[in-house]
């Protein structure tokens, strides 16, 4: 089955750690590669707005998150990026806490966040050169050439921002993240201002570059057929509700496990066995069980 | 005349409006110089005058100059421009150049002071709160006011000159330097956190262009406040200047050349509001 709804977050993992991770990183006592313990955020001191999340995410491994506005999920984000903390609870990657921003892990964020005053290729070079600050002008030209071409850019290398379209700026905040070869790549709602073919397409170029580079993703969705199509795991999670026993904070409710082919593509996801299942289960749960305000 | 350009029909308008404007001077001067000293006199009263010691109709004429001897003036000065003969007659182009250097030398140390303090101000709130009063208090001081300080502490009129600039054009620049750093998108500057940029990179390559054309904004006004202060203080302080050049003349009756130094004094203004103009397009961005 492809999904346990009644067994919480914490179980449920250690039945989904991959072997490959498992053994590849022998020297460290834990099972994911990025593993994060018991993680709370409260702005209210008794009222967090989640509380008691843990997951791990295995090297290689996709993974998305989903839940209504005001849940967390981009706290969680940040609180990996390093750019926010969390009240209580650890996060720690390849064995080590995460404790501040690190150029071990890439962000793509929802507004692309270019420098509008650079052009395509200032804006990978500056991430290029902060990644290595010893390279010669000629090996950075190079790898953002390179990462320009990864998202089939390179006739508006030298464009500003603003003569982009809306999708080609987040084609940039991708290779932009690319470029600085993280272990991690961290994606907050990439596609959410992009209409819905845009979206499509670039879907289907960040597959295809994730399955290519074996990079490992935590990335934040709205979109169930989005989640389904890139995730090879999805979080659901809850929203935090006044309930007849008093304040629950939200949380981790559950982890599916995306049993389609890992060759599924946008084209012919709908017709594969079990697609409308787990899509059918997702809904459901965003519907009746996720409860947003 | 629809078929016309906006910037042809403007340009059309506006000559118009000179060529009124000079023949409303000219007129109105003309009519000043018909009452003037030596009309309505008999030939026999002009020659009692003449016998006093006065000379009626060789006396400068009372009235404002028009529009025809401004020119003559001007051409006389232009021509000219960098001549030095003592303290009270030195060339149009001498003037202008000694009120360039003084708006220039205070100007320049206001930056050097304001773009730093206002990128404090701007990056930490501790300092914009702690600031906030001096600020609010130095700002609306009008800078002459600080003259007779300047002139005592200092012991040079030159040199107090600068100062007056200085304290005039630091506070557009403070402001808007610390109100474009506090503005800075949250965005850019995570970008550079996960990007581990350094402090001063991050100040020089992410915080700088992305305030840049706030920061030109209060340069530009800092500069049109700078030279409207250097006059008065010139004025004031007196030796060299423009300004001084006004007050000279204004001593010697000679409207025409405080006219011809007016004019003078706005087209220079305008030709530094245009310098500021176009290193503000050179760093404005489109989002």
């Amino acid at each position: 089955m492809w999904s346990d709804t009644s067994v919480r977050q914490s179980t449920a993992l250690a039945a989904h750690a991959a072997p490959v991770a498992a053994a590849t990183e022998k020297a460290s006592p834990m099972s994911g590669f990025l593993k994060v313990e018991q993680l709370a955020k409260a702005y209210q001191a008794d009222k967090p707005v989640f509380a008691d999340v843990s997951f791990a995410i295995d090297q290689g491994e996709f993974v998305c998150i989903i839940g209504h506005s005001g849940c967390g999920k981009t706290t969680i984000l940040n609180v990996l990026a390093g750019l926010d903390t969390a009240t209580s609870g650890n996060c720690f990657m390849d064995g080590r806490e995460i404790s501040g921003p690190s150029l071990e892990r890439g962000v793509v964020f929802q507004s692309h966040a270019l420098m509008p005053w650079l052009t395509v290729r200032q804006n990978i070079a500056f991430a290029v050169k902060s990644r290595w600050p010893e390279w010669s002008k000629a090996q950075i030209n190079q790898q953002v050439e390179k990462h320009v071409a990864m998202v089939g850019l390179l006739p508006a290398i030298d464009k500003k921002p603003s003569q982009l379209s809306g999708g080609m700026k987040q084609r940039v905040g991708i290779a932009r993240a690319f470029a600085i070869s993280p272990k991690m790549l961290l994606l907050d709602e990439p596609f959410g201002a992009l209409d819905a073919l845009t979206r499509g397409t670039i879907q289907d170029e960040l597959m295809a570059i994730v399955r290519e580079t074996h990079q490992t993703v935590f990335m934040i969705t709205h979109d169930v057929d989005e989640a389904i199509l890139l995730a090879d795991r999805i979080l659901l999670m809850t929203n935090g509700q006044e309930t007849d026993q008093g304040y629950r904070p939200g949380g981790m409710a559950e982890v599916v496990v995306n049993p389609l082919p890992r060759s599924r593509t946008r084209a012919q996801l709908h017709h594969l066995d079990g697609y409308y299942d787990l899509r059918n289960h997702i809904v459901d749960f965003l519907v009746s069980r996720a409860k947003a305000h | 005349m629809n078929r016309l350009s906006l910037n042809l029909r403007a340009a059309v308008v506006s000559l118009l409006l000179l060529v009124c404007f000079l023949g409303i001077w000219e007129l109105a001067t003309d009519a000043a110089s018909v009452g003037g000293s030596s009309a309505g006199l008999t030939a026999e009263e002009i020659e009692y005058q003449q016998m006093m010691g006065k000379n009626p109709g060789a006396e400068k004429t009372a009235g404002v100059p028009g529009p025809l001897a401004v020119a003559r003036a001007s051409w006389g000065h232009l021509s000219d421009p960098f001549y030095d003969k003592g303290p009270n007659d030195k060339g149009i182009g001498v003037q202008l150049g000694h009120s360039l250097a003084r708006v220039a030398a205070g100007y320049l140390l206001a930056m050097v002071v304001a773009i730093p303090l206002g990128f404090l101000i701007g990056m930490s709130p501790l300092m914009r709160k702690a600031l906030d009063p001096f600020v609010q208090v130095l700002k609306p001081i009008s800078p002459l006011a600080w003259m007779p300080l300047a002139l005592y502490a200092l012991k040079d009129s030159d040199v107090s000159g600068i100062f007056v600039i200085f304290i005039c054009s630091i506070w557009p620049m403070l402001i808007n330097t610390a109100f474009g750093v506090a503005a800075v998108k949250r965005d850019w500057l995570n970008v550079a956190s996960t990007l581990e940029v350094s402090p001063l990179r991050k100040a020089f390559q992410v915080i700088l262009p992305a305030a840049a054309p706030t920061i030109l904004t209060g340069m530009r006004i800092s500069m049109g406040i700078a030279w409207l202060v250097i006059v008065a203080a010139e004025m004031l302080v007196g030796g060299t200047g423009i300004g001084y050049f006004v007050w000279n003349e204004w001593n010697n009756l000679s409207l025409t050349n405080v006219i011809f130094a007016v004019l003078v004094i706005g087209v220079v203004g305008m030709l530094l509001d245009l310098m500021f103009a176009q290193l503000q397009k050179a760093v404005t961005y489109v989002e």
